[in-house]
């Protein structure tokens, strides 16, 4: 599919590569006396790939959790093609065009491969659950349909010959390829990825960054990273978001920010301790 | 006004031993995050065991009743501790649920040995102590098994408040009930600690039952399994995990239930206990002391 | 097994159209068949249905019910109220040559009325405790099948705590073997569909199902509300079978014989949760003598599965068939 049809696609205006599709503003959120997010306020237009960066316990994860809908922000607005998220639940805001993928790997184990991306198909569904008991004609051929870019998606992804086989089964690098796959299922027109190159050896953080460069060229879509390889994130991102401890502390091309004094000092320490 | 304190003094009594059977869930919760199913049948065997051991003793005899007891907690904190070894161990890495199915069949077996031991029938439970009832000059009557009740009950919850405040395995069991692994990084024995868990649970139930039989003299081996719910819904009402909170928790549960059972709703006694704990774990499952965790994603 | 499988998936529809007829014919001929037997199978059929259901709930959503008993007791006794209370007024009115099939109407409309009646009663538990988790879930289930048979035992009309006898003896092996095909089409052309793998995707990881854009409660409470909806249907068979039903019989040990069965067969495997049926109607009768012994078999089963094979004796080794709660 080239242009995959958007599910939020109502919303979207027409000038849509330009006006903001994702705008995070001014949000805190605080666990009990824990600030976790602090006034943190960024932006993201289709499609590009944004870097989301900062140490260990920055809040990165939490960033992500709190525009998917896990967590709602203590203050602040969160808008999605000018429409507020807060408050949504996590499978209402995927169904607005935002998908993800988790740090540690959450594919469903005990289903194939196949089924694994099948499931994902289900925001597009024609059909629901009476349906699947009459099983009549149009039931049939819709499942033949998703099958059919099921497959189509599996193929372009190398991960076709895996099809029957249980998603726990696989080696680590095809379970991260099948997240992305999965998540792509949905059609979002942004995707966020927690983590993709954890745990991989330098070919397979090459092959994952051509595979990331080829879904936003492909799928037109707004990819937001979060990644700890800086070897990744420079290579890939145009643009750079850098937190520490909850706070936005620099945001700038790969350039500005390697060379960001605030930036140097959140990843080594302060020049005296 | 009268009536009145009798209902509390009969809802006291009831949900005293309540309280007892509450910490051993409670306990248990805190240190495993595991619901003790068997629990209640254990609180049964020690009610058997009063009985038979009360054989061996004199008949109204305070010292005899009070080595009955002795002799019972001893008996079930062992049994507590085997099952723990043979059923719940191995499953420990596994799933919740496992155990708690496992929890539900070792009930059953206890409660089907139990019928198959001591017989279905229901049997008397003998006077282990020296029985008197007294008058208050306005009419209100306390048994002295109902003061026994209250006696015995605050003995051992001291007791046990000194176990778990000041001594080092009490210590452990805190430990643990916080963060399993960081206790076992700096050097305590988990397997210890829980296998002590489950004993000091199992002989508080092993005293509630005896206490329990001394004024609801009939006994069977089925006699568990509501007064086990109810005290596992005290747990959850005081916040499971939380001791002083299981105290609570029976002792109000004793008094509603003995409130309840005045008025014409009678019969829907047993009901009410289900019916709180599904409105305290869908409204407030953090009980009245507990608190709540929130899940990491 | 493969080509059964692919000839279910093929014409599901036909398979089950073929098992209504040959539970027709096999009823027509019953009369040849030793009264024992037809027992033994009509026992079998109610359980198969009782335990396909639950399989629904407890293994492919991975809610675990502990209240399973409590909605046949709605269907038990919703469906016999109907024929008993509303059934002689209904069939006053049919001519005397069709009061043959009137009063198979009325059976099929009272059972199809308990089937409703345990379903919604399914959503009313379902609805509020859905959002628990594991054992939290499962106490609650359990408190909710109490309160629905201390319900029962309180309301006098329908018997209260001696239970309501007289009910017609409408129940017979078609009917039971027709309503086990039904249940079993029904759960597996729910589950084998892209809607259906929303249902093991919610037992795998909720968090992930909802990020793909699933929302997990409303497949919770479907599972639920069918899986009741059958329990009910079950139960209304039963108590025409039985022609008196009272409410010790719906309490938590009725719920524990059936959730032993889809622990035997595998929480999420049809197949291995219909042989387990079978399995553990048929056991009983072969130890007759041991009956005394049945329960503490049953328990003992319980913790031997769970400590050595908690996924069930029917988990072919290709399949991760999960192990409960996992």
């Amino acid at each position: 599919m080239e242009t995959p049809a958007r599910a939020g696609a109502g919303r979207m205006s027409t000038d849509a590569a330009h006006s903001p599709l994702l705008q995070v503003e001014h949000c805190t959120l605080k666990f009990g006396g824990l600030t976790a997010v602090s006034d943190l306020s960024l932006q993201l237009s289709g499609p590009e790939i944004v870097g989301l960066i900062g140490p260990n316990g920055a809040g990165k994860t939490t960033v992500f959790n709190l525009i998917t809908g896990v967590y709602r922000p203590t203050n602040g607005e969160i808008r999605y093609c000018g429409a507020s998220l807060v408050g949504e639940k996590p499978w209402e805001i995927t169904s607005h065009g935002i998908a993800r993928t988790f740090q540690n790997i959450r594919l469903f184990p005990s289903l194939t491969v196949f089924d694994n991306v099948r499931v994902a198909f289900h925001l597009h569904l024609k059909h629901d659950v009476r349906h699947s008991l009459w099983r009549g004609r149009g039931f049939l051929q819709e499942e033949r349909e998703i099958g059919g870019q099921v497959m189509e998606m599996l193929e372009i992804f190398h991960l076709g010959k895996l099809r029957e086989d249980f998603a726990k089964n696989l080696s680590y690098g095809d379970q991260r390829r099948l997240e992305i796959v999965r998540a792509l299922a949905t059609r979002p027109t942004l995707l966020l990825l927690d983590e993709p190159a954890a745990g991989m050896n330098p070919t397979e953080k090459a092959g994952l960054m051509k595979l990331i460069e080829f879904v936003e060229q492909k799928y037109r879509i707004a990819i937001l990273l979060v990644e700890h390889d800086m070897q990744v994130v420079m290579g890939i991102c145009r643009r750079i978001v850098v937190l520490d401890y909850g706070v936005k502390i620099a945001e700038g091309t790969p350039g500005e920010v390697r060379a960001d004094p605030k930036v140097i000092e959140a990843y080594l320490g302060q020049a005296r301790e | 006004m009268i009536e009145f304190l009798q209902q509390v003094i009969n809802g006291l009594s009831v949900g005293f031993v309540y309280a007892l059977l509450a910490l051993g869930y409670t306990m248990v919760y805190g240190i495993l995050r595991f619901i003790n199913f068997a629990h209640s049948d254990v609180f049964m065997v020690g009610a058997f065991c009063g009985f038979y051991f009360g054989r061996l003793v004199p008949a109204h005899s305070i010292g005899g009743g009070l080595l009955v007891i002795l002799m019972a907690m001893l008996v079930c904190a062992a049994l507590g501790i085997v099952i723990e070894r043979l059923a719940y161990r191995p499953l420990r890495s596994g799933s919740n649920l496992a155990v708690l199915i496992t929890a539900i069949g070792v009930s059953l077996l206890l409660e089907n040995a139990g019928q198959l031991v001591f017989g279905a029938d229901p049997k008397f439970f003998p006077e282990l102590f020296p029985t008197k009832v007294f008058v208050s000059p306005g009419g209100l009557r306390v048994s002295s098994n109902q003061l026994l009740v209250f006696v015995v009950t605050a003995v051992l919850m001291v007791a046990l408040q000194w176990i778990v405040l000041r001594t080092r395995i009490g210590t452990a069991m805190r430990a643990v009930s916080f963060n399993a692994q960081a206790a076992s990084l700096v050097g305590i024995n988990i397997d210890r600690v829980i296998s002590f868990t489950f004993g000091l649970g199992s002989a508080l139930a092993a005293a509630g039952g005896i206490l329990y039989s001394l004024n609801y003299p009939s006994i069977d081996p089925y006699m568990g399994i509501l007064p086990g719910l109810k005290a596992f819904v005290a747990a959850v009402l005081g916040g499971i995990g939380n001791i002083p909170g299981a105290a609570l928790g029976g002792i109000l549960l004793g008094l509603i239930e003995t409130f309840v059972k005045g008025t014409r709703f009678s019969t829907y006694t047993d009901a009410i206990a289900f019916a709180m704990l599904i409105v305290i774990l869908l409204f407030r499952p953090a009980g009245l002391l507990g608190k709540f965790q929130v899940e990491k994603v | 097994m493969n080509r059964l499988k692919t000839a279910l998936s093929t014409w599901p529809k036909a398979i089950l159209l073929a098992s209504l007829l040959a539970s027709f014919v096999f009823w027509l001929l019953s009369g040849r068949l030793d009264p024992y037997y037809l027992d033994v199978l009509t026992k079998i059929g109610i359980n198969v249905t009782l335990a396909v259901s639950l399989n629904l709930i407890n293994g492919y959503t991975g809610q675990f019910s502990l209240g399973h008993a409590g909605f046949m007791a709605v269907g038990a006794y919703a469906a016999a109220a109907i024929t008993m209370f509303a059934g002689p007024k209904i069939l006053s009115h049919a001519p005397a040559n069709l009061l043959e099939s009137a009063t198979v109407c009325l059976f099929m409309g009272a059972l199809l009325i308990g089937g409703l009646a345990a379903a919604v009663t399914g959503f009313l538990v379902g609805a509020p405790s859905l959002r628990l988790k594991g054992d939290y879930l499962a106490i609650v289930t359990l408190g909710f099948g109490e309160i629905i048979r201390v319900i029962f035992r309180n309301i006098d009309s329908l018997g209260g705590a001696l239970g309501l006898n007289g009910i017609p003896p409408y129940t017979n092996i078609f009917w039971v073997l027709a309503v086990a095909a039904i249940c079993t089409y029904v759960v597996l052309a729910m589950v084998h569909s892209t809607y259906g793998r929303g249902f093991l995707a919610v037992r795998d990881d909720e968090v992930a199902a909802e990020a793909m854009g699933l929302n997990p409660t409303r497949y919770k409470v479907v599972a639920f509300v069918v899986g009741a909806f059958f329990a009910g249907v079950a139960g209304g068979l039963y108590g025409h079978y039985t022609l008196s039903i009272d409410p010790r019989g719906f309490g938590f040990m009725r719920s524990i014989e059936i959730v032993v069965i889809v622990i035997l067969g595998g929480m999420g495997n049809t197949g291995g949760v219909i042989a387990a049926a079978v399995i553990l109607t048929l056991l009983p009768e072969f130890l007759r003598q041991l009956d005394q012994y049945r329960m503490i078999f049953y328990s003992l089963l319980l913790i031997i599965l769970m400590l050595t094979r908690p996924q069930g004796l029917f988990a072919w080794k290709r399949r991760p068939a999960p192990a409960p709660g996992a």
